[in-house]
């Protein structure tokens, strides 16, 4: 139980970015993004399929992929605070997920390293590519708005100043991933800090940010406890599903 | 838009073809954006395995007003297509 748990938990954390990445379709600021976006939501959102329908059998109540993704309210949901983070601008989008998949990737690289669940691994090899391109895009576009007009610059800072302290969540393990973790199907969160940091230290040296200090991490997600922004999510997300119940397209 | 993000030519080597191939265009404000915006752009169906973008403005083109001297003289020399010759038997497979 406590590894459906964990890998819902996972499950939640990319079908929820996904969902908000894929809002820029129709309105990113140029043909290449608007197409660069939803390239990266549907990266997400395939991980958290196979994740879902994993947890779902793990469970072995019955519950489909879409039963997980569709039918849990808000405080059911275990995704990390950082990826229901509302878009803003360009700035704030870039930044959560290079600080996403900075996470994510070498989570994955280690993953394949140390696993024992088969499904699992396979996701991590497929996964790890995927992480290592949004880093990419994600940290030019960082680089690029940090370095560049004063305008830019100054709504990089305030994407650092807002997102930071959501960072820390991410090298938290609930019980139940501390489970998984000490079951050797998922690796330990807080190892993973270093390859964050070195990362993000690369990324914000060229972009001319700092990380600042976080007296306050925000935290809870993973208790169920979200921000105003993921029952509106959820909300429209899952409105067709639930006015259709059993509808598959 | 085109002056901080410049027009660039992509071309793209298909997976089981040779020679990378002209196959669109797009925007970015340089070299390194270009790459990301073509592999966003025109790889999306797993259509590549390797990808050149070109400044637009690099590309040094050859007048329209001259394609009558520079393309017709040669529509009459097909003795330049090798099936013009024929092979005696004798040579075997060339």
């Amino acid at each position: 139980m406590a590894i459906f748990e964990a890998i819902l938990e996972l499950a939640d954390d990319h079908l929820v970015l996904g969902h908000r990445i894929s809002e820029w379709c129709g309105h990113a600021p140029m043909l290449e993004e608007d197409l660069a976006m939803p390239n990266m939501a549907l990266d997400l959102i395939g991980t958290s399929r196979t994740l879902y329908d994993h947890a779902g059998k793990l469970e072995g109540k019955g519950q489909s992929e879409d039963d997980l993704a569709y039918l849990r309210g808000e405080r059911e949901y275990r995704n990390c605070l950082l990826v229901e983070r509302p878009n803003e601008d360009f700035a704030h989008t870039m930044l959560r997920s290079l600080y996403f998949a900075a996470f994510m990737r070498p989570y994955w690289l280690k993953t394949l390293e140390m696993t024992n669940d088969e499904t699992v691994r396979g996701v991590a090899g497929k996964a790890e590519k995927e992480m290592a391109y949004h880093i990419r895009h994600a940290g030019e576009w960082v680089i690029r708005l940090g370095d560049g007009t004063e305008e830019s610059a100054a709504r990089m800072r305030d994407a650092v100043a807002a997102l930071h302290i959501y960072t820390d969540e991410l090298f938290e393990s609930s019980p139940a991933a501390a489970e998984a973790e000490r079951a050797g199907v998922l690796p330990v969160r807080a190892d993973l800090r270093a390859a964050w940091d070195e990362v993000i230290g690369q990324v914000f040296a060229e972009a001319f940010l700092e990380a600042p200090e976080v007296p306050y991490p925000q935290t809870g997600g993973r208790k169920g406890l979200h921000g105003e922004g993921l029952g509106h999510l959820l909300a429209e997300m899952q409105s067709v599903y639930r006015a259709h119940p059993g509808a598959t397209w | 838009m085109t002056q901080t993000t410049p027009l660039w030519e992509v071309f793209i080597r298909p997976r089981n073809g040779l020679s990378h191939k002209h196959v669109g265009s797009i925007h970015a404000a340089d070299e390194v954006m270009a790459v990301q915006a073509a592999r966003d752009v025109y790889t999306r169906r797993g259509e590549g395995t390797s990808i050149w973008v070109v400044r637009s403005a690099d590309i040094v083109a050859s007048d329209p007003d001259q394609a009558g001297e520079n393309f017709e003289p040669t529509a009459d020399k097909i003795y330049r297509h090798p099936t013009f010759y024929e092979i005696p038997e004798e040579v075997g497979h060339m």
